[in-house]
């Protein structure tokens, strides 16, 4: 059971209260008509799903119901921290390799 | 085979206090050159070595496994096998392995249990009931046995079902007669056996810790024990086949979720059947030691921890208490994760890659023990022609650029 810190409620509160919202930090093309099919395809279809830190998003579904992002550990589980859309990351695969 | 399985044998060996049999298959040190190499060592790339073997002559194949044969998903599945999929492409290649299921055990003189008890589909809303309509069409136009049943028809089937008292009462089912389930252990050590006595290498304990790729040609895999150089490299490796991509300077349009199932403690004999349900989210049935062997659902995010949420079993636990209140007091054993890796489409890749020599199967998500035979059958063809078998060609990679994507999501029935 994952214990989810909400930065816009500021509470931790339970997985079930959460929905899970896929990779985080993907910006949406800019013009997509104009992109090849590969690239298209890489946006909507290829994702990191690394073994390790993950950055993604999750919506507080049945609290305040905004979204969020949570940097996360796939093998243990680990929540590192949660933080407002927008925002940038203070754990990424760079830091947590120098330390 | 040498050491053929029989009755006779069974005697014999009986005779001797059954202290001579032999081993199922060797412990070979590796070679220094393949050429196949199917990394995975779980029932699909079990059954891609035999194949390879048997259907197309290559023998100097090596399977390497990072853990022991069948120790993945193929050991951690609800074991069940049917064909009733929506659409033509999957329809046509889940049914392409339902017929090699149905000689299974004579080809591999192994008997992998395989029991055609049934599966319902159960519908709880008319939508639910016209999704199961139109699926059974479409299973009947392509030659899969498939019918839709009355709640009357249901408790004739399974008497102990609660079809009315509940929150979402049954309306009516799909109903796959030739579907059932098979021994899934049996399944990898049948395909083991026979692919090595065809002279295929089976090196457990082998991981795969990087590839080497020269001029875009695979050349071979490094590994925990040294290099080994092969012509062509199959990668059947489920959950991890993200892992392995990236050791190619791939990626694949998968993502990793934990799935679970519990088991029972043995019970007297109490459902002769598969019941699944999509729309409150739980699937049962009894194996023939008598436990009750209860499907959930994946977690809703990315993980790689062979366990699985509480939530989760608590949403599956209470679906299948509702439908068969008489399982309310039965207590559970054993409780388990697998990683699946799942595809935006819900189908799976078998494919070429843009490497030369380095193909993948991966990507069956939730459901591919049921596409066990077919899948190897398939992937072995793609691999010894190096181009796509006819029913694996519609499941290339290049469909997620394409566009042309086999939705299967819910569609099939599929319970997650």
């Amino acid at each position: 059971m994952l214990n989810i810190y909400c930065p816009h409620c500021g509470e931790h509160r339970s997985e079930e209260e959460f929905h899970y919202a896929g990779e985080a930090h993907i910006p949406r093309p800019e013009n997509p008509a104009e992109l090849s099919d590969e690239a298209w395809g890489d946006y909507l279809f290829f994702r990191r799903n690394p073994r390790g830190l993950h950055h993604e998003q999750w919506y507080h579904a049945t609290g305040c119901r905004r979204f969020f992002n949570v940097a996360r550990d796939t093998v243990t589980y680990e929540i590192h921290e949660s933080y407002p859309m927008g925002a940038r990351p203070s754990v990424s695969r760079d830091s947590e390799e120098a330390a | 085979m040498a050491n053929r399985y029989s009755g006779f044998g069974l005697f014999r060996h009986a005779l001797r206090y059954h202290e001579n049999w032999q081993r199922a298959w060797r412990n070979p040190t590796p070679k220094t050159h393949y050429d196949v190499i199917i990394i995975g060592g779980g029932g699909h790339g079990l059954a891609t070595a035999y194949y390879l073997a048997s259907q197309h002559g290559i023998t100097n194949i090596a399977v390497l496994e990072k853990g022991y044969l069948g120790g993945g998903n193929t050991g951690r599945n609800t074991t069940i096998v049917r064909s009733n999929y929506l659409w033509d492409e999957s329809g046509q290649l889940y049914e392409h392995a339902m017929k090699l299921w149905e000689g299974l055990s004579e080809e591999l003189n192994y008997n992998v249990m395989f029991s055609q008890r049934g599966v319902l589909n159960l519908g709880h809303t008319l939508q639910d009931m016209r999704n199961i309509e139109r699926r059974v069409q479409s299973n009947r136009l392509n030659g899969i046995d498939s019918h839709v049943v009355t709640p009357d028809e249901i408790k004739k089937i399974v008497p102990i079902i609660n079809i009315d008292n509940l929150r979402y009462p049954i309306m009516g089912s799909s109903w796959q007669p030739r579907a059932g389930v098979a021994r899934h252990d049996a399944v990898a050590w049948g395909y083991a056996r026979a692919a090595d006595a065809l002279g295929v290498d089976l090196l457990q304990e082998t991981a795969v810790t990087g590839m080497r790729i020269e001029g875009g040609t695979i050349r071979g895999v490094e590994t925990n024990r040294g290099f080994i150089g092969a012509d062509r490299v199959g990668c059947v490796v489920a959950g991890n086949s993200g892992v392995l991509a990236g050791m190619a300077g791939l990626r694949l349009p998968l993502e990793s979720h934990p799935l679970q199932a519990f088991v029972s403690e043995p019970l007297k004999p109490v459902l002769d059947t598969v019941v699944m349900s999509n729309h409150v989210h739980g699937y049962v049935n009894q194996s023939d030691k008598g436990d009750l062997v209860i499907g959930a659902g994946i977690d809703g995010y990315n993980g790689y921890g062979q366990r699985g949420s509480m939530p989760v079993i608590e949403h599956t636990a209470a679906a299948i208490c509702e439908m068969f209140p008489m399982f309310r007091r039965v207590r559970m054993n054993r409780q388990w994760g697998g990683i699946v890796d799942t595809c935006p489409d819900a189908c799976p890749i078998i494919s070429k890659t843009p490497v030369d020599g380095l193909y993948f199967n991966c990507g069956w998500g939730t459901g591919g023990f049921k596409a066990t035979p077919g899948s190897g059958h398939v992937f072995a063809s793609t691999i010894a022609n190096d181009s796509p078998h006819p029913l694996a060609a519609p499941f290339a990679l290049d469909r997620f650029y394409s566009g042309a994507l086999i939705d299967e999501h819910g569609a099939a029935g599929v319970a997650h």
